[in-house]
């Protein structure tokens, strides 16, 4: 273990919580309300960011504009989605649902490819990488303070990733479209019957859930550039899922900072091995949570009728 | 659906009754049929032979997954790890301990069904969606350990070259020698596939699919069951797996990936789900509409100029996700119900009903 950089890796691993819970909750905002386990989430995230760069840097849209442009887009495509992909598949069976969103990802996925290509580019830079946050830590190596580094990029991401989960709850406790929604959560049928639409309801997470997508984009796209690979990102996002519980909104501020810390330490390792396993620790924290709590921490728990 | 059996085919004992080939037309075109799988190579060109083989991997590795998914109810998105499994086991038993093929090919799909029970042990736990989840994990967690354990074996994420199978003395080293070993592989295969469908543990695998919990209480135990079934999907994706590894002679940790395990359920939709033609169905579909997306790559480039590099890795994920999309919504029990209404329908005929 290094034990002096152990600071550090923890405090990135905090910070890489953020962006972690923003893709973790799209994914939550959808389950919440339908009960369909978005696969397609990276790709909603990558349509997002491209179309977010295309605004920006090939029409020349300043970037806040360009931002609003594809934060609108990326709503309306989340609504279409749901109208005519997951809508004509009401009251199917799961493997049915789940294979339409992978299915999903995969149109999704060749439409970015067909209309951007596969090209690496340059995302327009909305932090200075230059000079990150230096914090001097109380902790003393080699007689002089351990210094932790924080990047500017990660940190407003946390910020924002934050913002957004606290944003979110608030609307589902105070306004009448988020309480429609925990409504429509608790049971379908009975929703319908005291005169929810719940169709609109679906609709709405999806777009609200697009939009979470592509600002969760946004932010990596100014860290780690954009490319094709970007969706994968959110498969990491998965187990923050589990762990914090399906159709839990603070869950996920949680299972982010568990599995970001834990691969904060794991990369800490000095030993080659322990360190390898950085990319493998969420999977494995999945499989651990799926043995001894299947429903994540502040999940609910189902209780099955015949 | 009853099955409409052509005028004059009656049961008279249970023998007969359990009969699949029940005419002697049939066993004529069955080994017709196969004849010319055979004969494939002498006629056909390189590369129709290519696509053949890889099709016949495919179904193998679908096959399981039916067994699994089709038949059992549980959702798996692992099954391209399995393959990955099978294909070390096989390549390494070859290549560093110098076994013949005709036993590391067992070996292989026995290594691959072992490790298939141990990723399908949460499934004694959670179910469905949870369980799908756990697959996954076991998706990302076998590639790692390809590319991070034993690097002086397995290569790292380079990965191993393959040999080529000798069996009695015959170097299968072209692509239409390989057809010979994939198509007997897939014949017993799905010898197997059949007869564990209409056997005891294929109803108890419906009975879990259809209801876990009633089942459990009319005695079929589940977790029995559902091992069972994990073991079996697996040994036969460790069987396609290793077919595969010898066919392409090189092998790592992205040969078989994600993306396959996805596209391997899209295949069992849509080809049809719980049953025997499902797997057979949708892997040629699939496997045709990735050529025709590799034929129609160049126009595309005259659309999309942007593409110019990516059009033919577009068009696939496009090609598979919308068809996928369409029979999802349009025809979810797959091209094998289509098959059995169009069978009703000519033997029904002219009274259509």
């Amino acid at each position: 273990m290094n034990w002096q950089l152990l600071p550090q890796f923890v405090i990135t691993g905090i910070l890489l919580a953020g962006p972690l819970a923003l893709n973790a909750l799209g994914i939550v905002l959808i389950f919440k309300s339908t009960y369909i386990f978005n696969f397609a989430q990276g790709q909603l995230l990558l349509l997002g960011v491209l179309t977010t760069w295309w605004f920006a840097v090939v029409q020349g849209f300043p970037l806040w504009v360009a931002i609003l442009l594809a934060l609108i887009l990326s709503a309306i495509l989340g609504f279409l989605i749901e109208r005519f992909a997951l809508r004509p598949l009401t009251g199917q069976h799961l493997l049915v649902i789940i294979l339409m969103t992978l299915g999903l990802s995969q149109v999704l996925q060749g439409l970015a490819l067909l209309l951007f290509g596969s090209v690496q580019r340059n995302f327009p830079q909305i932090f200075s990488a230059a000079n990150p946050y230096k914090i001097s830590t109380p902790f003393i190596f080699n007689g002089s303070n351990i210094i932790i580094i924080l990047k500017q990029n990660l940190v407003w991401s946390f910020v924002i990733a934050i913002l957004g989960v606290v944003f979110i709850s608030l609307f589902f406790r105070f306004t009448r479209i988020g309480l429609t929604m925990r409504g429509t959560s608790e049971d379908h049928d009975l929703a319908q019957s005291i005169g929810i639409n719940i169709n609109r309801v679906f609709g709405i997470s999806w777009a609200l859930a697009g939009i979470v997508a592509t600002t969760a984009g946004i932010l990596l796209a100014t860290s780690s550039g954009l490319d094709m690979s970007l969706s994968v990102v959110v498969l990491s996002a998965f187990p923050v899922v589990l762990l914090g519980g399906l159709d839990s909104i603070p869950g996920t501020i949680v299972g982010g900072l568990i599995i970001g810390v834990s691969m904060g330490i794991t990369s800490a390792s000095k030993v080659p091995i322990i360190r390898d396993t950085t990319e493998i620790v969420p999977y494995i924290l999945l499989l651990v949570i799926l043995l001894i709590r299947p429903e994540g921490l502040f999940g609910q728990k189902r209780i099955e009728r015949i | 659906m009853a099955i409409i059996r052509p005028s004059g085919d009656f049961d008279t004992n249970y023998a007969h009754d359990l009969k699949t080939i029940r005419q002697p037309w049939q066993w004529l075109a069955l080994v017709g049929f196969l004849l010319t799988l055979y004969a494939l190579p002498l006629f056909a060109n390189q590369g129709t032979v290519s696509l053949v083989n890889r099709i016949c991997i495919t179904i193998i590795a679908v096959q399981g997954l039916s067994i699994l998914t089709g038949y059992t109810g549980q959702i798996s998105l692992g099954q391209a790890a399995f393959m990955t499994t099978g294909g070390y086991i096989s390549a390494l038993l070859v290549g560093k301990l110098g076994l013949p093929f005709l036993i590391s090919l067992p070996l292989a799909a026995l290594g691959a069904g072992l490790v298939g029970l141990v990723f399908g042990l949460p499934s004694l736990r959670v179910k469905g969606f949870y369980l799908a989840m756990s697959t996954l994990a076991a998706q990302f967690i076998i590639p790692w350990f390809t590319r991070n354990i034993f690097p002086e074996v397995l290569n790292g994420a380079q990965g191993l070259n393959v040999e080529v199978p000798v069996i009695f003395g015959i170097e299968f080293n072209s692509p239409q020698r390989f057809l010979y070993i994939t198509l007997t592989v897939l014949i017993i295969t799905t010898l197997i596939a059949y007869n564990v469908t209409r056997s005891r543990l294929g109803r108890a695998f419906v009975a879990i699919r259809d209801h876990d919990l009633a089942a459990e209480l009319l005695g079929v135990n589940p977790f029995r069951y559902k091992l069972q079934a994990f073991f079996l999907a697996s040994v036969f994706a460790g069987a396609a797996g290793a077919l595969a590894a010898h066919n392409i002679r090189h092998l790592n940790s992205e040969t078989f990936n994600l993306i396959d395990s996805v596209i391997f359920l899209g295949m069992l939709i849509i080809g049809g789900l719980g049953s025997n033609l499902g797997p057979i169905f949708g892997a040629i579909i699939v496997e045709l509409l990735t050529e025709g997306a590799t034929l129609f790559g160049p126009f595309f480039i005259t659309i999309f100029p942007s593409t110019a590099s990516g059009a033919v890795q577009a068009l696939r994920p496009l090609f598979f996700g919308i068809t996928l999309m369409l029979f999802l919504i349009f025809e979810p029990r797959g091209l094998a119900h289509r098959w059995q209404l169009i069978k009703a329908a000519w033997r029904l005929r002219p009274f259509s009903h």
